[in-house]
């Protein structure tokens, strides 16, 4: 899978996970997203590398939309938009 | 012969309430609280109770409280987690010269990795100067952590003053409140700090749990790494026991606070009236503003060791140098840093009272302890005085 990157991506919610390991990357994604509207996004900070494989392969099985990470000094920002109830 | 304990920065007794709310977690309601039965929703609602009753004795949301193994675990995660944390800001964090060793040493610990640690000096009762404070920010400082209230002299710090430089500077503060939660009034919002260690056996909680109050927002690295329990900051399942006993010491501890707080200041009053009627005998810490039940003296011409040996015979249990570590020191560095000549720290000798301590105990505390000072005067080799000695004892310490 190819990572998209994206830039100036406006959240809607924002979870900080910096310093937080797997699964935590895994349960606030789909805590935070349960109670987002449809078409909101969500951003997701983390320096977990796991995380590079598994929300985008979340949103695939979820069927909600992966719009790309961006890359800050030492951690990622992912953003998810929500595309259906979960 | 009678038993005082006088020892209660060591440790305290258990209340025995607080061991009724927790053996069902010792016996029928032992799940792991991370599984998905009943048995094991019980067991984490009792962790999310215990969550919020000791978020209300500080003032706090519960969200903002991380349960640890105690407040040394506590010191070290606030300390070197928000250090490590925001590493990429700066390598520069200040504690002050009153601190515990789970400060100090996590300090040492930062500096072996490359950090820049600034040990703030105190003054002859053990009070931070907040200008001094303010003098050792730099822009590369993420860090200060004062304690709160010294648990070997009893001294209470001016931690609002030293929160408001803190926060002008937007660097973080974290406090050692080990020796005053629960036993004077702690609210982490009042005190204007970020992070905040505490200790349930401090507050007639059982030993074993101990929790870190964590403002909200801020990113905090691991000590211990594994699960997701903590929210992820701290894994290993929880013990749910000592947990929930820290729960349920926290709300006594509000409910009777000013009670309690009340009779020790009494007892610790009569106590520093007489003992510092014997000679050559000092109250160390400030005289006003210090724990209630915190009465520490040095005694000079006599060590502190010897004098805990002639109490305990008395059934006194009492200590010296650092309260819970008499073992580790020889010359307390907090009593040295106060400007105590060494000679005179050796004699250091720590009475902390609680609520179980009767006007009874001091009265026999004051009969028999004038008694073992005069006998151990009367076998020193210094009690003719110090100008007698050489001067290597004199080393001061700022």
């Amino acid at each position: 899978m190819t990572l998209k990157f994206v830039e100036n991506i406006k959240p809607d919610v924002t979870a900080d996970i910096v310093y937080m390991m797997c699964p935590m990357h895994l349960l606030k994604l789909d805590e935070e997203m349960k109670h987002l509207e449809n078409g909101q996004i969500l951003e997701i900070m983390t320096d977990y590398d796991g995380a590079l494989e598994d929300i985008p392969g979340w949103c695939e099985k979820t069927g909600n939309e992966f719009l790309g990470i961006e890359e800050s000094e030492y951690f990622y920002k992912f953003y998810i938009k929500k595309a259906r109830q979960i | 012969m009678r038993k005082c304990y006088f020892d209660h920065v060591a440790t305290n007794p258990l209340d025995p309430r607080v061991l009724d709310a927790m053996m069902p977690y010792f016996k029928e309601e032992f799940g792991n609280p991370l599984s998905i039965y009943e048995l094991a929703s019980n067991a984490r609602n009792a962790i999310e109770n215990a969550r919020s009753q000791v978020a209300s004795l500080v003032g706090s949301k519960p969200s903002e409280i991380v349960f640890t193994s105690s407040g040394a675990e506590s010191n070290n995660f606030g300390l070197r987690g928000i250090a490590l944390a925001r590493q990429n800001e700066g390598k520069h964090v200040i504690v002050s010269k009153m601190e515990h060793h789970s400060i100090l040493n996590s300090a040492r610990f930062l500096e072996k990795m490359g950090f820049v640690v600034t040990y703030l000096p105190v003054d002859k009762h053990g009070l931070v100067n907040p200008e001094a404070v303010k003098k050792a920010i730099m822009k590369e400082t993420t860090v200060i952590s004062v304690i709160h209230a010294s648990s070997e002299v009893g001294t209470i710090e001016p931690l609002k003053e030293i929160a408001n430089i803190a926060k002008e500077h937007k660097v973080l503060l974290h406090t050692d409140a080990v020796a005053s939660t629960g036993n004077i009034p702690v609210n982490v919002k009042e005190l204007g700090v970020d992070l905040l260690s505490m200790a349930a056996h401090q507050f007639y909680g059982p030993k074993g749990a101990g929790a870190l109050y964590l403002r909200e927002g801020l990113r905090i690295a691991p000590l211990i790494y594994g699960g997701i329990q903590e929210g992820g900051r701290r894994a290993g399942t929880e013990n749910v026991p000592a947990i929930v006993g820290m729960g349920k010491a926290a709300e006594l501890a509000s409910a009777e606070m000013d009670e309690r707080a009340r009779h020790v200041k009494r007892l610790r009053d009569r106590l520093i009236e007489g003992v510092t009627k014997v000679a050559n005998v000092q109250l160390t810490g400030h005289p006003a503003d210090r724990l209630p039940g915190h009465a520490s003296f040095t005694v000079e011409y006599i060590e502190g060791e010897a004098m805990l040996l002639f109490l305990a015979a008395k059934g006194m249990y009492i200590a010296s140098g650092s309260a819970c570590s008499s073992k580790a020191l020889k010359v307390s560095p907090v009593l040295l840093s106060m400007g105590i000549p060494a000679g005179v720290a050796q004699g250091s000798i720590v009475f902390t009272l609680g609520k179980g301590n009767t006007d009874e105990d001091i009265d026999y505390a004051l009969n028999e302890f004038p008694q073992i000072i005069n006998k151990l005067r009367g076998i020193s080799p210094y009690a003719k005085g110090w100008d007698e000695k050489d001067e290597s004892h004199k080393c001061f310490t700022t």
